[in-house]
């Protein structure tokens, strides 16, 4: 069973990226993108992030590979495909002395449509900028900065945006505003792509997860699929008599006895073939170790990442 | 064609040389009235005619020639430079615009910019002297003609240059020393036989003969040949221009 098929609004194939002093910053990326979803491409610094990005946009060439945006070739038809997308980069870099209006207005322009006063008041008041709209960028906050950014990446009416590590270096009130942002964005339609090295900001954003490090997809998952999927368990018993030592009997499981010998702690792996599970119970059982209560946790999405990051070194 | 981003484009280089008006007209005007000060009425009422014109009028042309070419560069050049270095051209990048759409935006400012500054410093300059016009329309036509591949030329320095130093020292080092010895204030006749020869291989000398051209009816070299080296010129640069972004060179990784 399986929900229609529409096509990707974003279809990476194949995509290599070696730069001009020989250095292999992307090894052949596959990745499709559902129109409205909202993906988060987690990964360390230096993963590849940025230059993934850069070669969607059209900021660096491509090595290797094919990226179509909405059915067009990023190389060959570049203008469609370009028209499609918004971009806030990483770095905050505006033009000091231009209006909030007129910096948004000149995005508009640049992107090829026609002077709409009323989007660009939508937009700026979608981002609480309407009452900044005449002061000039130099004047304002940071966080203030990255909202004219989306702002300018939203002017054109794109049906795809970038935001490259939006809450990098901003204290956590300015990432919650962040993510109430994305939010909004979510119930607009577009098709939201960041980048993060926050794991628990992939998390809280979006629907379906990339992990890159060292310039490989090591893999995407749905969110909550890749929570249940991939997690490292842990079942805790809490005991009805307190033991000294776990019984030689259940050596052959991965358990840790607490301090007080009160509970016991199984670990396993749920992407394994068996769990464990059913013959721990019955050893117990045999062995007269009995428990009044039981417990499981989920590993969270950072354990997850980090384990995996490790792996691929 | 994506004219919403040439014009997005002019618009905001336009714009920025409305807030740096002081250095974009009102320096070069004041430059060019102490260069009219000196060599027009303080030594040129000791210098004869040349060619028949008197010295006064003689060295306009070369006057406006020589701030056209400098402006005309260091505009384009500190426009597309700029954003470079700011990082702001990210979005002209990821923008659904040709090379050619990004050069005419560009270009078109800096070379607009600079023919308003060569009408202003003509306009300053008849206010002095007596000064014929043979040819009006000529004149225009090498006014822009020039403002377009000086402004292609300082486009590429632009992006060429990596640092703030790049960016002042081909104008200080190349194209003054070009402009001065291009026959701003003499006629290249009035040279010895081999230096004249060694002129004809600066690129300006046509220019600024051209142009004289316009005025006076009498120039260093025929006005047909000013106009084909003109052209050269700006098609050598437009033809490197659209290397630079087949390639990508200083602009993407
Ligand atoms: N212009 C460039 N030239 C050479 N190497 C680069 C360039 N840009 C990025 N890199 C290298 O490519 C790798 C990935 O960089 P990037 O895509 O910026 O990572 P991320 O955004 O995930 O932090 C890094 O090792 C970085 O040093
Ligand atoms: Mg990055």
């Amino acid at each position: 069973m399986s929900s229609v098929q529409t096509p990707p609004i974003l279809s990476i194939q194949g995509v290599s990226k070696t730069y001009e002093g020989g250095f292999q910053a992307l090894h052949t990326v596959d990745l499709d993108i559902k129109k409205g979803e909202i993906f988060a491409l987690l990964g360390p610094n230096g993963a590849g992030k940025t230059t993934l990005i850069s070669l969607i946009c059209g900021l660096a060439r491509l090595s290797e590979g094919t990226i179509t945006v909405d059915g067009h070739d990023v190389v060959k038809d570049y203008r469609a495909a370009r028209a499609k997308i918004g971009l806030v980069p990483q770095e905050l870099t505006t033009d000091a002395f231009e209006t909030v209006h007129n910096t948004v207005s000149f995005s508009r322009g640049l992107f090829g449509k026609p002077k709409d006063p009323a989007v660009v008041e939508r937009v700026l008041k979608s981002l609480t900028l309407w009452e900044k709209r005449d002061s000039q960028l130099r004047q304002l906050s940071g966080g203030m900065k990255r909202r004219v950014l989306i702002a300018k990446a939203l002017a054109h009416e794109p049906d795809i945006l970038f935001l490259d590590e939006p809450t990098a270096g901003v204290d956590v009130s300015l990432r919650r505003e962040m993510w109430a942002v994305v939010g909004d964005l979510r119930k607009t339609g577009v098709t939201v792509i960041l980048t993060t090295h926050y794991i628990e900001e992939a998390e809280m954003m979006a629907d379906r997860i990339g992990v890159i490090a060292g310039g490989k997809l090591i893999l995407v998952e749905d969110k909550a699929e890749l929570m249940q999927k991939l997690g490292h368990k842990e079942l805790t018993l809490v005991l009805q008599e307190p033991l000294t030592t776990i019984p030689p009997a259940l050596s052959e499981f991965d358990l840790a006895l607490s301090e007080d010998g009160q509970s016991l702690t199984y670990s396993y792996d749920t992407r394994a073939e068996r769990t464990g599970i059913g013959s721990l119970m019955r050893l117990l059982a045999e062995n007269g170790v009995r428990f009044k209560d039981i417990a499981t946790k989920q590993s969270t999405l950072e354990e997850i990442f980090v384990g995996l990051v490790e792996e691929t070194r | 064609m994506n004219i919403h981003a040439v014009a997005a484009i002019y618009k905001f280089e336009m714009a920025r040389a409305w807030r740096t008006v002081m250095q974009s007209v009102i320096s070069p005007v004041i430059s060019t009235s102490l260069y009219f000060i000196v060599f027009g009425a303080a030594i040129g009422s000791r210098i004869q005619e040349v060619d028949g014109i008197a010295y006064g009028a003689f060295i306009v042309p070369g006057l406006i020639m020589l701030q056209l070419l400098t402006q005309s560069i260091s505009n384009a050049a500190f426009g597309i430079y700029f954003p470079r270095f700011a990082g702001t051209i990210y979005e002209v990048l990821s923008a659904p615009v040709s090379a050619f759409e990004v050069v005419l935006g560009y270009v078109g400012a800096a070379a607009t910019k600079s023919i308003i500054l060569g009408l202003i410093i003509l306009g300053t300059a008849m206010a002095f002297i007596d000064l014929p016009i043979a040819h009006p329309i000529l004149m225009l036509v090498f006014l822009v003609l020039t403002a377009v591949t000086f402004a292609l030329f300082g486009f590429i320095i632009g992006i060429w240059a990596d640092g703030f130093e790049k960016l002042q020292l081909v104008p200080l080092l190349v194209v003054t020393p070009l402009a001065f010895l291009g026959g701003s204030f003499y006629s290249i006749d009035m040279l010895p036989p081999f230096w004249r020869d060694v002129s004809l291989a600066n690129p300006v000398v046509y220019l600024i003969s051209g142009f004289r051209w316009a005025f006076f009816e009498s120039s260093d070299v025929s006005i047909v040949v000013s106009l084909t080296m003109t052209l050269v010129f700006m098609g050598l640069a437009l033809a490197f221009i659209s290397w630079i972004f087949k390639t990508g060179w200083r602009m993407k990784p």
